[in-house]
């Protein structure tokens, strides 16, 4: 299994209804990667990253987290399916940030951080105090440790929620449209975080309309329409010079 | 002109309104005082009724029962919401149907039915597999009058709770489950930790509203023959006739339980405000600042 990448979707397909949402998506990332996905809305974007963690199950097709298929045990050359709470165990290692940051609104930004630790990989408490501060501290809210959600800009929520994923250690982390809830002073703030994240050599999947974002820190840009992906390059080529008119028209109208 | 440079005289608008109606409900409430004065009520025997051992009793067996029919009903209301909110079809019919039925009959109708039951069913025993029995008993002395009052309080009760409950637990976002899967809690976990701690501050106003209700609603219990407090005030008025009284003796003690119980739902609703609601409570006394 050691020669797969971090994360392998082999044909993923989704329907909802008589809808289908995913018509069949093959994508790689490798460890180390940033990979932006790109496109226009209802193109399925948010549907596959929560395929990716099982918070959605797929239709056909299957996903490869750190060499597990997402859902599943693979036995005797059989997959089956895992109880939710062996789900949960699959989830760990992916983090995921929320277009609507989704912090638990009874805790504070330091026990939002902390929960998971202690909850879920039982951390020792003072253990998990610790690295929880360090990465509020990462994130720029060293000083808001005993805030509450409510008590937070749109732009300081959504770097609690970075570092109470990232207090996971996850392997892969999924970003859905992280900065587009925010007033427009606040997206640098988020992006910086993400971009030393990027730096230090995270593994990242992250839908975005932040096209400098993807510009710049992106090792490859996946434009994804009507549920199939239309074009992968690497920045330069998919946003500088695309193949595709879809692509192309899609840019024109972002960019304009 | 002088706007900006003298102080002007305010005339106070004169509320006549507040007035006139302030005096009106004053003269009621005299000629009301007037009229109980001239009642044929002898006032001075009720603080005796108060301290009766059969009143004591009545007090006793009302406390007791709302307690258990209460307890007995959020235990239940809870299952009964987490089968109405799974993703089994079956749970969910089972327990829409469940609050219908519980919740359309009238209490009294379903205490007369637990306590009638013996009509219907004169045993019941629970068989063990293999021969023996758990239970097998005469359904007179299985369901006394008292258990056939906690039974209809209870089951009607729980159907209004589960649909507390259920408001509760659907008042906390999609997002935040899934922002707990997302870091691997188990659906366990993120019941205890993330959805029913905020469920808590929906859920405990209203089943404190509940609780005062069941309070007064064990007074149904004296139809079958339970000692709570009317039955006990009917025991003493049928000796000495002063029907009335003895109610309002009666009317004191439920006072008395359910401003106990008033204020400490109160302290109930502040101490989850406070460990809870962070932002909102501490927003309201930034704001008095
Ligand atoms: N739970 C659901 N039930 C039914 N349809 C759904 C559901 N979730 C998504 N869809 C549909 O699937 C399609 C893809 O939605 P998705 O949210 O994945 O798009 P997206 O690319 O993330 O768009 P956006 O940029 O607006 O976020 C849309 O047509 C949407 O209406
Ligand atoms: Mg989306």
């Amino acid at each position: 299994m050691s020669d797969l990448p971090l994360l392998r979707t082999v044909g993923v397909h989704k329907s909802y209804g008589g809808t289908e949402v995913l018509r069949g998506i093959d994508l790689d990332v490798a460890k180390g990667r940033v990979v932006c996905l790109l496109g226009p809305s209802g193109g399925g974007k948010s549907t596959f990253l929560r395929c990716v963690n099982h918070l959605e199950t797929v239709d056909a097709g299957q996903i490869w987290v750190a060499g597990e298929p997402m859902g599943y045990r693979l036995r005797h050359g059989k997959l089956y399916e895992l109880r939710e709470r062996e789900v949960a165990r699959q989830r760990r290692k992916i983090g995921m940030v929320f277009q609507h940051f989704n912090l638990f609104g009874h805790r504070t930004a330091l026990q939002n951080v902390m929960d998971g630790p202690i909850r879920v990989l039982g951390t020792p408490r003072e253990q998990a105090r610790a690295e929880a501060l360090d990465l509020l501290e990462r994130v720029g809210l060293a000083e808001r440790t005993g805030a509450y959600p409510a008590q937070l800009s749109g732009g300081q929520q959504q770097r609690v929620a970075i570092a109470r994923s990232l207090a996971m250690k996850p392997e892969l982390m999924l970003f859905d449209e992280p900065t587009s809830a925010l007033d427009p002073e606040l997206v640098g703030d988020v992006l910086a975080v993400m971009t030393s994240l990027a730096a230090e050599g995270m593994t990242m999947l992250v839908v975005t309309h932040e096209m400098g974002f993807a510009a710049e820190a992106a090792d490859e840009v996946v434009f994804l329409a009507d549920g199939a992906v239309v074009e992968t390059g690497p920045p330069s080529q998919v946003l500088g010079d695309p193949r595709e008119d879809r692509t192309r028209q899609f840019l024109a109208r972002v960019l304009a | 002109m002088a706007a900006d440079t003298e102080p002007l005289p305010v005339v106070p608008l004169r509320r006549w309104g507040r007035w006139i109606s302030a005096l009106i409900i004053i003269a009621l409430l005299v000629l009301l005082g007037i009229a109980l004065g001239n009642a044929k009520i002898q006032w001075n025997s009720v603080p005796d009724f108060l301290w009766y051992r059969v009143m004591a009793i009545g007090l006793l067996n009302t406390v007791v029962l709302a307690v258990l029919a209460q307890a007995s009903a959020i235990v239940i209301g809870v299952v009964i919401a987490l089968l109405r909110l799974s993703a089994n079809p079956v749970a969910r019919w089972f327990a829409s149907g469940y609050i219908w039925l519980f919740r359309g009959l009238p209490v009294l109708l379903q205490i007369l039915i637990w306590y009638n039951l013996a009509l219907v069913f004169p045993m019941i025993s629970i068989s063990l597999p293999f021969g023996g029995h758990l239970v097998h008993e005469q359904t007179n002395v299985l369901i006394s009058a008292f258990t056939a009052a906690l039974l209809g309080l209870a089951l009607n009760e729980s159907a209004y709770m589960a649909e507390i409950v259920r408001a509760g637990l659907t008042s906390v976002s999609t997002g935040q489950t899934e922002a707990a899967k997302s870091i691997g809690m188990t659906p366990a976990t993120t019941l205890r930790r993330v959805v029913l701690p905020q469920a808590m501050r929906v859920i405990i106003p209203p089943t404190g509203n509940d609780f005062i209700n069941m309070l007064k609603g064990t007074s149904m219990a004296s139809v079958i023959g339970v000692t709570e407090l009317i039955h006990a005030s009917n025991n003493i008025s049928s000796h000495n006739l002063l029907v009335m009284e003895t109610l309002l003796a009666a009317a004191v003690w439920y006072m008395v339980v359910v401003t106990i119980a008033s204020i400490g739902q109160h302290y109930l609703e502040r101490a989850f405000g406070a460990a809870d609601r962070g932002p909102v409570s501490r927003a309201a006394r930034s704001a008095r600042v």
